[in-house]
């Protein structure tokens, strides 16, 4: 679906011509992010990292790949085989450091994406269902790159999975034998490892696919922009191409420039000394810690610290940190206000950047500190708030807020007024 | 349904996370978390300058090869290396046939087996060959080498800091930690985690002689053979920082010419 205006793919060349007739690939590619597909005129630089999840999927299944034709999943060489590459495989050493640090550009991208998603309303309807499976994405990326860091076998690599795995143990009758037949064994070893690496290789594809799925159901009612006011007409909107793939160019330029710098100059940064020692199932380390993009939801397990009635402290946390996540799921219909951006919701803006982003980035820095009670006690404080913003707060200020005036058009918003604009035939459509 | 379920999941949440604080503050005010000896005594790593800090540097070859003299008499007695072949030392300006003669004449030979007769035997290291393992027979586990200097926070300064960092236990600290008494056979090294570490003091004042006439004081070891362990966990730093520049050159250029074309395409829609 698009729009009437939207431009129509007119191949001029004699074999473009041929192709359009027998496979009409061209045609999607124009329809799809080409002039053919008409966007908001209005979109700003918070809409550029849709594109650049996008390029992190492929760079990382590109260095991925190549990683793979040189590493060996068995517990007994996978640790020095990542040493070969870092040491004799010809640029192994910058492949794997992409490919690092790629996951963390992949995480710290796909949460500004989301974040975008909190301050615009993209998740409300019509959109529900780009949402649902952004979302699906996210828990396909949490668990890919949970399976990556075991591959390593280093420490953390190691207790990291024992710790993870071991969540599932909290899960009344069922949860040990489930523990074991996941790991297919009674402790992270070489059976855990392999199936962690065909999972790791299969589950990126996986994600491309459900990526597919979320651009064709962003086509279906076009994207959203600042304003939360619907596309009216054809003043609204630009063609995709070439005016946000030049937009996109720009942020993609200024993204690789910030990855680069810290692949090439400081690419332990992220990491954890410890991952640079083999697995030993002898030695714990001082302090298990995951990486960083999971400090928030690991800062959310460690908060329940005493048992609730008579559910265990640890059950408390396991269902938490998965609430944590699956409450987006249930967001489109949590938020009922009719205002979809958070430009013209003056108390929803307020949470939003005053309370949900100040509270997650604290739960981040309590979940990267050892299980000390200081930081167990703000945990406890920042994991409150943060259900309560999702599950109480939203739905209570999206009945009694009172919206700003919205403009009536992206041309009005973009240019301060709006002489061409035409009501819709039938009002109801708008 | 949503909107009834929601909130009270929320406050369930909410309510069990207020049981877990006021739980924990309580005992936090009755009975605090009890300082240790590691949280006072422990010491971070001293600041040192070395070579192949920042952006542009590298490693200094001539430290290097002194590191590695300090290594190969004194850490290779008990630590191994086996992330590194020979041939790697190649690297730090020692010649193909200096570096024969290091693989030749290592103490510990390569072991052989003769699948013909079942017969293991020995031979010399070759190039080719990896540092050969350390058999260590006393009490402890000295780990393996190779990625010490990237295997700890801020790992150059921590090796530096902790071979010449073996002090006497302060009387301070046994006068708060009665109980903390460093435990026999191992020594107090406020560098160390867990203050009390294994392995003896091991560098001397002129415990080796380096033949580039460096005085070898401790200090000077310890540094020399942090920055060699540097280069061991990570031989491929230099070629990594250049091609670092040469790839922030070009994405530059090319987002400069990125940002004048959108510029232009965008010039007349605002």
């Amino acid at each position: 679906m698009s729009f009437p205006w939207a431009n129509e793919y007119k191949p001029s060349h004699p074999f473009m011509q041929w192709m359009d007739e027998k496979l009409p690939l061209p045609r999607f590619v124009y329809n799809a992010v080409g002039a053919g597909y008409p966007v908001p005129r209005n979109l700003n630089y918070w809409y550029n990292f849709g594109i650049l999840a996008g390029v992190c999927l492929m760079l990382q299944i590109i260095t991925g790949v190549i990683l793979a034709m040189h590493y060996a999943a068995n517990q007994g060489v996978a640790f020095d085989s990542v040493e070969h590459i870092m040491r004799d495989v010809n640029w192994g050493w910058m492949m794997r450091y992409a490919h690092a640090n790629g996951a963390s550009a992949f995480f710290v991208v796909v949460y500004i994406h989301i974040f975008r998603g909190f301050l615009f309303g993209s998740y409300k309807a019509p959109r529900e269902m780009i949402w649902l499976l952004g979302v699906t994405i996210f828990l396909l990326m949490m668990a890919t790159a949970f399976m990556g860091y075991v591959l390593p076998w280093g420490q953390m690599s190691f207790w990291g999975a024992k710790v993870i795995t071991g969540l599932f143990s909290a899960i009344p009758i069922v949860g040990e034998p489930l523990q074991q037949w996941l790991l297919g064994g009674f402790a992270p070893d070489n059976a855990a490892l392999n199936r962690f690496f065909s999972l790791h290789f299969l589950l990126p594809f996986v994600i491309l696919g459900v990526v597919i799925l979320h651009i064709w159901a962003l086509h279906i009612p076009g994207s959203t922009n600042p304003t939360g006011v619907e596309v009216k007409q054809e003043s609204d909107t630009l063609p995709f191409h070439p005016y946000y793939t030049a937009k996109d160019g720009f942020g993609l330029g200024v993204f690789l420039l910030i990855y680069c710098a810290v692949l090439f100059f400081g690419p332990n940064m992220l990491g954890h000394p410890d991952n640079y020692i083999a697995a030993d199932p002898l030695s714990t380390p001082a302090h298990i810690v995951p990486e960083w993009y999971f400090w928030p939801f690991y800062a959310i397990l460690r908060a329940f610290t005493a048992d609730f009635f008579f559910i265990p402290a640890k059950l408390m946390g396991v269902l938490a940190m998965f609430a944590s996540i699956l409450v987006w799921f249930f967001l489109p219909w949590l938020d009922t206000s009719p205002v979809r951006s958070s430009r013209y919701r003056p108390l929803l803006r307020k949470f939003v950047w005053f309370g949900l982003l100040p509270d997650v980035l604290i739960l981040g820095y309590c979940g990267g500190s050892p299980a000390e009670a200081k930081f167990v006690l703000i945990s406890q404080l920042g994991s409150l708030y943060y259900f309560l913003h999702f599950l109480v707060i939203l739905p209570i200020v999206s009945s009694i807020e009172k919206p700003e005036p919205l403009p009536f058009s992206i041309t009005e918003s973009v240019l301060g007024k709006d002489d061409g604009a035409v009501l819709p035939a039938n009002p109801a459509a708008a | 349904m949503v909107r009834l379920f929601g909130p009270l999941v929320g406050l369930f949440f909410a309510i069990a996370l207020a049981w877990s604080f006021g739980v924990g503050a309580i005992q936090m005010i009755n009975d605090p978390e009890p300082a240790t000896a590691v949280q006072e005594f422990h010491l971070h790593p001293k600041e040192v300058h070395f070579s192949f800090n920042g952006a542009f540097g590298t490693f200094d070859r001539q430290q290097a090869q002194r590191g590695f003299q300090v290594y190969k008499e004194v850490c290779a007695s008990c630590h191994s290396l086996k992330q590194v072949a020979f041939r790697d030392l190649m690297a730090l300006g020692y010649s193909e046939p200096e570096v024969k003669a290091i693989a030749k004449q290592w103490a510990t030979k390569a072991k052989t087996f003769d699948p013909k007769t079942g017969d293991a035997g020995e031979r010399d290291n070759t190039p080719a060959d990896r540092f050969p393992p350390v058999y260590y027979a006393g009490t402890g586990n000295p780990p393996d080498l190779s990625l010490m200097a990237k295997a700890r926070h801020e790992g150059p300064e921590y090796i530096y800091s902790l071979l010449s960092g073996y002090q006497e236990q302060p009387a301070a600290l046994i006068k708060k930690f009665p109980d903390s008494k460093v435990p026999d056979g191992l020594h107090y090294n406020p560098y160390f985690a867990n203050l009390n570490i294994a392995m003896p003091p091991p560098l001397a004042d002129g415990g080796v002689t380096y033949s580039d006439g460096t005085k070898a004081s401790v200090d000077q070891q310890a540094q020399d053979v942090a920055a060699f362990l540097a280069w061991t966990a990570e031989p491929k730093m230099e070629k990594r920082k250049q091609t670092g520049w040469a790839v922030l050159g070009f994405l530059l250029a090319a987002t400069i010419l990125a940002y004048l074309a959108k510029k232009n395409v965008w010039a007349n829609q605002h």
